[in-house]
């Protein structure tokens, strides 16, 4: 017997702390990714992170201009930040990116937790976070299951094939 | 890859046992595939299935939201029909290549 013994995931919990364009579709790529492998998905949104589950901003997240050395004109050459910072630079390049990567099959956020709860995937907002931001469960997405605290979220981790991942 | 007898047919597999050859398949191939996962295959199954191939052979990349969104089933439905793997699942008993899409 030369094969090891496979130990495959059983559960991934998901934190989403971070809410440019791409810090939420990292999280959402992961999630259905997960769901997708039969894996018991959980994804748990804070802070920033939040605006991924907010009704009114779920739809036109943004990709930072400035700040973001990985940023390129496309071609490929350097994005000059003075240009990033430019009124109406950073909606249309997030625009742009929008639809680059609606070529790639990849959906909006909100279809997206649609995909990944029609998988029974779990959406959760953090409590301390909608708390500050003065949000209310009617701000955000339908299908959030529920607002938790950190402490029921490490409830829900448990397990010994879990792994928490953080974005 | 391996040679490997599926309901009666003499046919090429890859390691992670879909088929190497989409024509090899026929509907025995894919029930005797289904029950391996323990999958039960109804008319609804097959209707997913001939899309895949449909798609496959006409060269594209496929996904569970081009599933969703291709009048048979939505993605729900899809998950009740190849429960733990929409598409790795279906595609296996399809006869068609390991997907390759992230989405």
């Amino acid at each position: 017997m030369d094969k090891k013994e496979k130990k495959p995931l059983e559960k991934v919990c998901m934190i989403c702390a971070k809410g440019s364009l791409e810090d939420v579709y990292a999280t959402l790529v992961m999630a259905n990714g997960a769901v997708m492998e039969g894996i018991e998905t959980h994804v748990f949104f804070t802070f920033f992170g939040l605006d991924g589950i907010t009704k009114d901003r779920m739809l036109s997240l943004h990709t930072a201009t400035t700040g973001n050395p990985a940023m390129r004109m496309p071609g490929g050459l350097p994005f000059p930040t003075m240009l990033g910072g430019l009124p109406g630079v950073e909606s249309g390049v997030s625009k742009m990116m929008r639809s680059q990567m609606e070529d790639l099959d990849m959906p909006p956020v909100d279809e997206f937790l649609e995909m990944i709860t029609a998988g029974g995937g779990t959406i959760y907002a953090c409590k301390l976070a909608v708390d500050m931001f003065k949000l209310t469960k009617d701000d955000l997405w339908d299908d959030v299951d529920s607002i938790l605290t950190i402490g029921e979220f490490y409830e829900l981790c448990d397990g010994d094939r879990t792994q928490i991942i953080f974005t | 890859m391996a040679e490997k007898t599926i309901a009666g047919v003499q046919v090429n597999v890859t390691d992670d046992g879909y088929l190497e050859d989409m024509s090899q398949w026929n509907e025995d191939i894919a029930k005797e595939i289904a029950s391996g996962l323990g999958i039960e295959l109804t008319d609804k199954h097959f209707e997913v299935l001939n899309y895949l191939r449909e798609k496959t052979e006409a060269g594209e990349a496929l996904s569970i939201r081009k599933v969703g969104k291709s009048g048979i089933v939505d993605i729900k439905e899809l998950y009740k029909l190849f429960p733990k793997g929409p598409l790795k699942f279906s595609s296996k008993i399809a006869g068609i290549p390991k997907p390759t899409s992230c989405v």
